[in-house]
């Protein structure tokens, strides 16, 4: 293929032209599998680090939707941790979503449960899947959900409004200098996705 | 030499060229590293005033507060356009212009290594920039909703959710993509495997030296963009979900793969900038570059520091305090090899027989102007302070010192300085004094009040804003259209010099030293076909 695009007459087409072509091409295409491969190891980074607020307990689920967590070990009762709820829908899904619960102060190691509302203001059945992020992210790996509406996809009915609980607790190795974590859910629409 | 209406009439009717066998076909088959050079710098220039043309209708818009000469939704088109033609289709083009006329002469090669890769390499970019644009035409007809309106980022998930101008700017950036690795693999195999007999690598003239850095990110960044595009496409169209969070993917992870290309493509448009500086320093100093081996160390080190500080370009996106220290201290880092270029560059000048033609004006405006770039960029890194600044129209007027005061008013000392080397005709110093002065006052006045604009609280990328910036902006758009203008007298004078002039001696500049003065004035077609010995 070199020898085409270089042209075999020329005499300026040496031998070593096209090995350095070959390793040339070589570098750049070990680049180009070097941007996909980010794809994975930037999944592993946020699950050891937090990076980004993906909550996560040790195996990481699909776009950081954990599976439920162990039972609490211990409680600090010598601080108390501010625990802020929002909830958010994605543009294409007709719903509204607003937490019942606004902020719960607490001590870390302690089992919790905030609730959140969804509305489904459409007349058809839509399956929607909510995305947790927790702000900041260094807190994101010690919020731990042992029960979560966001583990599973949810269908509502045209009109139905549903009650959405979620079980927590934030793990007393939190990081004494964080005062108060932000969970925010982001509910997207999965119709139509496989 | 008339081949600016010729490469204009071939983009748009590229059918119609069995008329036209002498003249078109020359241009559409040539390898002759001379012939594409003037190609790929006509390109730049003509592309040059699109791109600026854009952006005089943004500072127009900018010009009072409200609303006035167009939709917010048209306004975002020409701010992420205006800049991917100005990095991609102008500068980037200007600056493999340059390497395609001055390296062969400069290393006493016979031409580049690849001369069909080379005729490839730019008949790539006339559809790739017909693409990036061409979805204002469509829109005009009623077709799609316009050019990519996303800002040059592509931040994930606008890109995502938007219209088909983002496919036509994602299929563009593959092609430019394309262009540019073709155009970096010659240079390189031409650096390593045509130099002259004797001429070590550590005896390689500066400019070449910068290229050869600038090639290498290249070929190691541009595969990455590449990756990161293909990615959004099947994200918008494949059903994947690389950024779209609710398949599992993320945002921010765009951000990581796009500014691990764009942080190194800074470099890559100034480094052969700062190779080709010194030879302008040197010239009109009638001295020998300063510190040679010092400014290759430091070309090197930015080259490799520059793929490793990415992310100082989204600290409040949410990272971790570790990786905000470290992404700050290492984009600080850099500062260091280039004080050293600063050092060199002004050592160059230290206890010169001094003279100021043109060239030398475009040169020592572009490190005063340069240096300020460095300066804002310092403030930019620190972490504490960027949240402030950040997406400010601070970094707006950063960024323009860097690459117009940096980028392309280092082009144009470069065009200067090599121009009666093309042509073998002198331009007019009068008029290259009105537009140095003319670009230096104006540029000023377009870009130092963005800075205070930027402090004051004004968000970029937005058609409208407080009643509290407006004379800033007012100023600024005066500026920007005087700015605009007096390119124009920079297009003349090139224009006249092509045309003819005073002849041009063989060494043209009388402090000029390499290789390519050795050549007549203009070089013939075919130059350094018996290579010469460098002792």
């Amino acid at each position: 293929m070199e020898t085409d695009l270089v042209g075999n007459d020329s005499p300026l087409v040496t031998r070593s032209n096209r090995t350095l072509v070959l390793k040339l091409l070589a570098i750049v295409a070990a680049a180009f599998a070097f941007g996909f491969a980010l794809v994975p190891l930037y999944d592993v980074l946020c699950a050891a680090t937090g990076f980004n607020g993906k909550t996560s307990q040790g195996k990481l689920g699909v776009g950081g939707i954990a599976g439920p967590a162990a039972a609490p070990s211990r409680v600090d009762a010598t601080r108390i941790v501010t625990v802020e709820f929002t909830g958010t829908v994605m543009p294409g899904l007709p719903w509204e979503m607003r937490p019942l619960t606004a902020s719960l102060d607490l001590h870390p190691g302690e089992l919790h449960q905030a609730r959140f509302l969804v509305h489904n203001s459409s007349d058809k059945a839509i399956v929607g899947q909510a995305v947790p992020s927790v702000s900041p992210g260094q807190a994101a790996q010690h919020f731990e959900k042992l029960d979560c509406f966001c583990f599973s996809q949810q269908t509502l009915a045209p009109g139905e409004t549903r009650e959405l609980p979620l079980t927590f607790i934030v793990k007393p190795e939190i990081d004494e200098s964080i005062r108060t974590v932000t969970l925010s859910y982001a509910f997207f629409n999965v119709d139509g996705q496989k | 030499m008339s081949t600016a209406p010729s490469i204009e009439h071939d983009t748009s009717h590229g059918h119609h060229t069995e008329h036209y066998q002498g003249g078109i076909m020359r241009w559409l088959t040539t390898t002759n590293h001379k012939d594409i050079g003037t190609m790929y710098m006509t390109f730049a220039l003509i592309m040059f005033f699109i791109g600026g043309a854009m952006i005089l209708a943004v500072r127009a818009e900018l010009f009072q507060p409200g609303l006035q000469l167009m939709q917010p939704e048209f306004f975002n088109q020409l701010i992420g356009v205006h800049a991917l033609v100005m990095i991609f289709a102008a500068l980037m083009p200007a600056a493999t212009g340059f390497a395609n006329w001055q390296i062969p002469l400069m290393i006493g090669a016979p031409d580049m290594a690849l001369p069909r890769i080379n005729n490839w390499g730019f008949w790539l970019l006339p559809p790739a920039a017909t693409l990036l644009t061409l979805p204002f035409i469509l829109a005009l007809f009623g077709i799609g909703d316009g050019a990519v309106n996303t800002g040059w980022t592509l931040y994930a998930p606008l890109s995502v959710q938007g219209g088909m101008g983002v496919d036509f700017a994602i299929f563009s950036i593959h092609i430019l993509g394309v262009s540019s690795i073709l155009g970096s693999i010659n240079i390189i195999v031409t650096i390593f495997n045509l130099r002259a007999p004797g001429m070590t690598m550590m005896k390689l003239p500066l400019f070449a030296w910068g290229w050869l850095i600038t090639a290498f990110l290249l070929i190691a960044t541009i595969p990455v963009l590449a990756g990161a595009v293909t990615m959004l496409l099947t994200d918008r169209h494949f059903g994947t979900s690389f950024f779209n969070a609710a398949g599992g993917g993320d945002p921010i992870l765009f951000q990581h793969l796009f500014w691990f290309f764009g942080h190194p493509e800074v470099y890559i448009l100034l480094l052969p900038i700062w190779g080709l500086i010194p030879h302008v320093l040197g010239t009109f100093s009638r001295k020998p570059i300063y510190g040679y081996k010092a400014q290759v160390y430091s070309f090197v080190a930015i080259g490799v520091l520059s793929v490793v500080v990415w992310a100082h370009h989204f600290f409040t996106a949410g990272m971790p305090v570790p990786a905000l220290l470290y992404f700050m201290y290492s984009t600080m880092f850099i500062s260091l090899p280039l004080a050293v270029l600063f050092f060199c560059w002004v050592a160059t000048m230290w206890r010169g027989a001094m003279s100021f033609e043109t060239p030398m004006l475009f040169a020592q405006g572009f490190i005063v102007l340069f240096g300020l770039a460095g300066l804002t960029g310092l403030v930019l890194a620190d972490v504490a302070a960027d949240a402030q600044y950040h997406h400010s129209y601070f970094v707006v007027a950063h960024f323009h010192y860097a690459l117009f005061a940096g980028g392309i008013m280092g082009v144009m000392t470069g065009v200067y300085y090599w121009l009666p080397k093309w042509t073998g005709h002198m331009f007019s110093e009068t008029l290259g004094k009105w537009h140095f002065w003319l670009t230096v006052i104006s540029f000023n006045l377009t870009f130092m009040p963005q800075f205070f604009l930027g402090l004051a609280g004004m968000p970029r990328r937005i058609p409208d804003y407080a009643l509290q910036f407006v004379e800033f902006n007012a100023i600024s758009t005066v500026g920007a259209f005087i700015l605009g203008f007096s390119q124009l007298i920079f297009a003349y004078n090139v224009w006249k010099c092509v045309k003819g002039g005073t002849r041009a001696t063989d060494k043209v500049w009388e402090g000029a030293e390499g290789l390519e003065w050795d050549l007549s004035s203009p070089p013939p077609h075919h130059s350094w076909e018996v290579q010469p010995v460098i002792k």
